[in-house]
C-alpha cells in the first residue's frame, strides 16, 4: 500500500513540479502540499492523467492555525474509483488570500467551497455563487475560526410583546465551559490555585 | 418558439406573457425530509432551477467537537444521520483507531459488523418506504416500520437507548451482546426476507410506482464523478463501487455478499438496488451471528489499554483501575499528533471523518463527510428538466437526512 502512494506521490512531483511543494505519506495516506496558484489546472491533472484519475472529489474542509502568518490550511480528499486510491492536497492561504475555485473542475465543489467561505470566510475566486451556506440568513462572523467563540455572539427567541422572532446578544447566566485539561505533573503553563503564597514566603 | 419569447414584435395579450413561476418547496413539508426549503423556479410545471437552501438544522457540531473529548464528542454522530445512528460512530472510532494504532478484538469487530448490517437495514427500509410514500403509498411505511421498531429494539438491548446509541467505542464496543440476543436476531432475520417479498409483491410492478420512478432522475457515469457520488446513487447507475469490498475496513473481507447495481441509473433502479441490499445484509448479519457463536469469537470486547476503561471486576480491588476509569471519563485520553482521513461504507454513501489531532485530548480540527450532501447539491442537476411532481420522487431517491447534511 505504501509503496504504491510512494510510487504515486513522485509521479505527481515529477509531472507537475510546478505545482507541487512537497508530499508524505502517513498512515498509509498521501498528503501532497501544493501552491494556490495553479490548483485548478492541477486538480484537472489529477483528474485525467492516466495514474492518477481522481475523479470524484470527496471534501473540500479548513484547519485555522490563527499562529500562523498563513492562517488557514486547505485541505482537498480526492478518490479514484477506478484505480481504487485517495489523496490529500493541503494548501496554506493567508487570512486575506482569494484561492482559484475548482468548480470548473468538479462540480461538486460548489458547496463545499461555500461551505468553507461560510465557515472560514476564505473567499475562492471564480466560484459562481459565493453565498453562505449552512448559517443562518443574515449570519455575521465565521464560526470555525478559533478566535470565534462557542456560544456565538446573537441568540433568538420568540418575543411575545412583538409577536416575532427577535436576535439578541447572548446573555449566559454562566460562563461557557471550556475546561483545561492540561496536567500540573506534565508542564502547565499557569499557577495553581494556592501556589501564589509559595513565592511570597521566599 | 413555443417559450413565450417574442421575437417577431408583435402585440401581446396579458394572457400571452409567460414568465417563470417561483415556488418554495418546503421547509415544512412532508416529503423534504425534514427541513429543505427548495426556491424552485419553474416554466409551467417543468421545473427549470432548483436551489436548496439548507442549514435550517445547523448545530455546529464540528465547532462543539473541537471542546470536548473524543469520547464525549462519540454521541454527536449518533446525532447525524439519526436513522442509521452506529453506523457514523463507526467511522469515528475507526479515525481514532487509525490514529492511536489500537487494534479491535474480533468479537467487537464483528459485533461492529453486525449493528452497521442493522443500521443498514434500518436505512434502507426507512428510505425505501418513505419514498413510496411521497409518490404515493400509504401500506409500505406502514409495514416497514413495525420492522424498524423490532431493529431498533435490538439497539435498545445491546446499548440501552433506541437510536442513540453511542454504543462503539474506541477500542472495541461498549457491552457484550448476551446470546438471547443473538437468537432473537437470527429469529428476526430468517422472518425478514418474507417481509422483502411482500414489500416486493406491494411495490415492484406496481404500475403508479414504476410511473413516478422509472426514468426520473437518470444519473449517469459521468455525473457520479463530477458530482461527487456514493453509495447507492453509484450502484444504481451500474459501477460496483462499495468501500466495503473496494477499500475494506473491520472484517469485511470475510464475508460472502453481493454488490447489487442497477442499469439505468434513475429511481427505480436505485429502490431495486436498495432492497437487494437489504437482503444481502440480512445475510451479512447470519454470517455474523454464526462467527459470534463460534469459539473464534468469544473474548473480550474492548482493547483494554488506555483509550479503553477497565473491566469493573477490576475496579473493584485495584486502585489503578479506579483511576484510570476516573481519569478517562473525566480528562479523555491522548490521542498522538497527525491527520487521518477513515470513511466507512455508511448506508447513504461514503462517510468520512478528517481529523487533526495536535496531541491534547481534544480534536483539533474534526470534519464530518457526510454522503447526502453532495447528493443534495447535485439537486439542480439532476431535478432541472422534470417536472414538479418529480421532484418529491427524486429528493427521496437521494436519501436525504438533514442531520448529517446540515451538521
Amino acid at each position: 500500500m505504501t509503496e504504491a502512494l510512494k510510487e504515486l506521490g513522485s509521479h505527481i512531483e515529477m509531472k507537475r513540479p510546478d505545482c507541487v511543494l512537497g508530499w508524505e505519506i502517513t498512515l498509509d495516506e498521501l498528503t501532497i502540499d501544493v501552491t494556490p496558484a495553479n490548483i485548478a489546472g492541477f486538480v484537472e491533472f489529477l483528474r485525467t492523467d492516466a495514474t492518477c484519475r481522481f475523479t470524484t472529489l470527496i471534501d473540500i474542509t479548513g484547519v485555522d492555525y490563527p499562529e500562523r502568518p498563513k492562517r488557514f490550511d486547505l485541505i482537498y480528499h480526492f478518490l479514484s474509483m477506478y484505480q481504487n486510491h485517495r489523496v490529500r492536497l493541503r494548501l496554506a492561504a493567508r487570512e486575506d488570500e482569494m484561492v482559484p475555485t475548482i468548480t470548473e473542475v468538479h462540480p461538486s465543489a460548489n458547496w463545499y467551497e461555500r461551505e468553507v467561505f461560510d465557515m472560514f470566510g476564505i473567499i475562492f475566486s471564480g466560484h459562481p455563487d459565493m453565498r453562505r451556506l449552512l448559517t443562518d440568513y443574515g449570519f455575521r462572523g465565521y464560526p470555525l475560526r478559533k478566535d470565534f467563540p462557542t456560544t456565538g455572539y446573537t441568540e433568538v427567541r420568540y418575543d411575545e410583546t412583538t409577536k416575532r422572532v427577535v436576535y439578541e446578544p447572548v446573555k449566559l447566566v454562566q460562563e461557557y465551559r471550556q475546561f483545561d485539561f492540561m496536567s500540573p505533573w506534565e508542564g502547565a503553563n499557569y499557577i495553581l490555585p494556592g501556589d501564589e503564597k509559595k513565592e511570597e514566603a521566599k | 418558439m413555443m417559450d413565450g419569447s417574442n421575437q417577431f414584435g408583435d402585440a401581446q395579450t396579458g394572457e400571452q406573457k409567460i414568465r417563470n413561476f417561483n415556488l418554495n418547496f418546503g421547509p415544512q413539508h412532508p416529503a423534504a425530509h425534514g427541513v429543505l426549503r427548495l426556491v424552485l423556479e419553474l416554466d409551467g410545471e417543468i421545473v427549470e432551477r432548483c436551489d436548496p437552501h439548507v442549514g435550517l438544522l445547523h448545530r455546529g457540531t464540528e465547532k462543539l467537537m473541537e471542546s470536548r473529548t473524543y469520547l464525549q464528542n462519540l454521541p454527536y454522530l449518533d446525532r447525524l444521520d439519526y436513522v442509521a445512528p452506529m453506523n457514523q460512530e463507526h467511522a469515528w472510532c475507526l479515525a481514532i483507531e487509525k490514529l492511536t494504532g489500537v487494534v479491535v478484538p474480533r468479537r467487537a469487530s464483528l459485533i461492529r459488523v453486525l449493528y452497521s448490517e442493522i443500521g443498514r437495514v434500518l436505512n434502507h427500509l426507512m428510505n425505501v418506504t418513505t419514498q413510496a410514500m411521497d409518490v404515493g403509498a400509504l401500506t409500505p411505511p406502514l409495514w416497514g416500520f413495525e420492522h424498524r421498531e423490532e431493529l431498533m429494539i435490538f439497539y435498545e438491548r445491546a446499548c440501552g437507548a433506541r437510536l442513540h446509541a453511542a454504543y462503539f467505542r474506541p477500542g472495541g464496543v461498549h457491552q457484550d451482546l448476551p446470546p438471547k440476543l443473538l437468537d432473537d436476531i437470527e429469529e428476526w432475520s430468517e422472518r425478514f426476507g418474507g417481509f422483502l417479498d411482500d414489500l416486493n409483491n406491494l411495490l415492484t410492478e406496481n404500475r403508479i410506482f414504476k410511473q413516478r420512478n422509472v426514468d426520473i432522475g437518470i444519473v449517469t457515469e459521468d455525473d457520479i464523478q463530477r458530482y461527487g457520488f456514493s453509495g447507492v446513487m453509484v450502484r444504481g447507475s451500474g459501477l460496483a463501487w462499495d468501500l466495503r469490498r473496494a477499500q475494506p475496513y473491520e472484517c469485511y473481507d470475510e464475508f460472502d455478499f453481493q454488490i447489487p447495481v442497477g442499469k439505468n441509473g434513475d429511481c427505480y433502479d436505485r429502490y431495486l438496488c436498495r432492497v437487494e441490499e437489504m437482503r444481502q445484509s440480512t445475510s451479512i448479519i447470519l454470517q455474523c451471528l454464526e462467527k459470534l457463536r463460534a469459539p473464534e469469537g468469544q473474548g473480550d470486547i474492548l482493547s483494554r489499554g488506555k483509550i479503553t476503561p477497565p473491566k469493573r471486576i477490576e475496579m473493584k480491588t485495584s486502585m489503578e483501575a479506579l483511576i484510570h476509569h476516573f481519569k478517562l471519563y473525566t480528562e479523555g485520553f491522548r490521542v498522538p499528533e497527525g491527520q487521518v482521513y477513515a470513511a466507512v461504507e455508511a448506508p447513504k454513501g461514503e462517510f468520512g471523518v478528517y481529523l487533526v489531532s495536535d496531541g491534547t485530548n481534544r480534536p483539533y480540527r474534526a470534519k464530518l463527510r457526510a454522503p447526502g450532501y453532495p447528493h443534495l447539491a447535485a439537486m439542480d442537476h439532476i431535478a432541472t428538466g422534470h417536472q414538479l411532481a418529480d421532484v418529491a420522487a427524486i429528493i427521496g431517491t437521494l436519501d436525504i437526512v438533514f442531520g448529517e447534511i446540515d451538521r
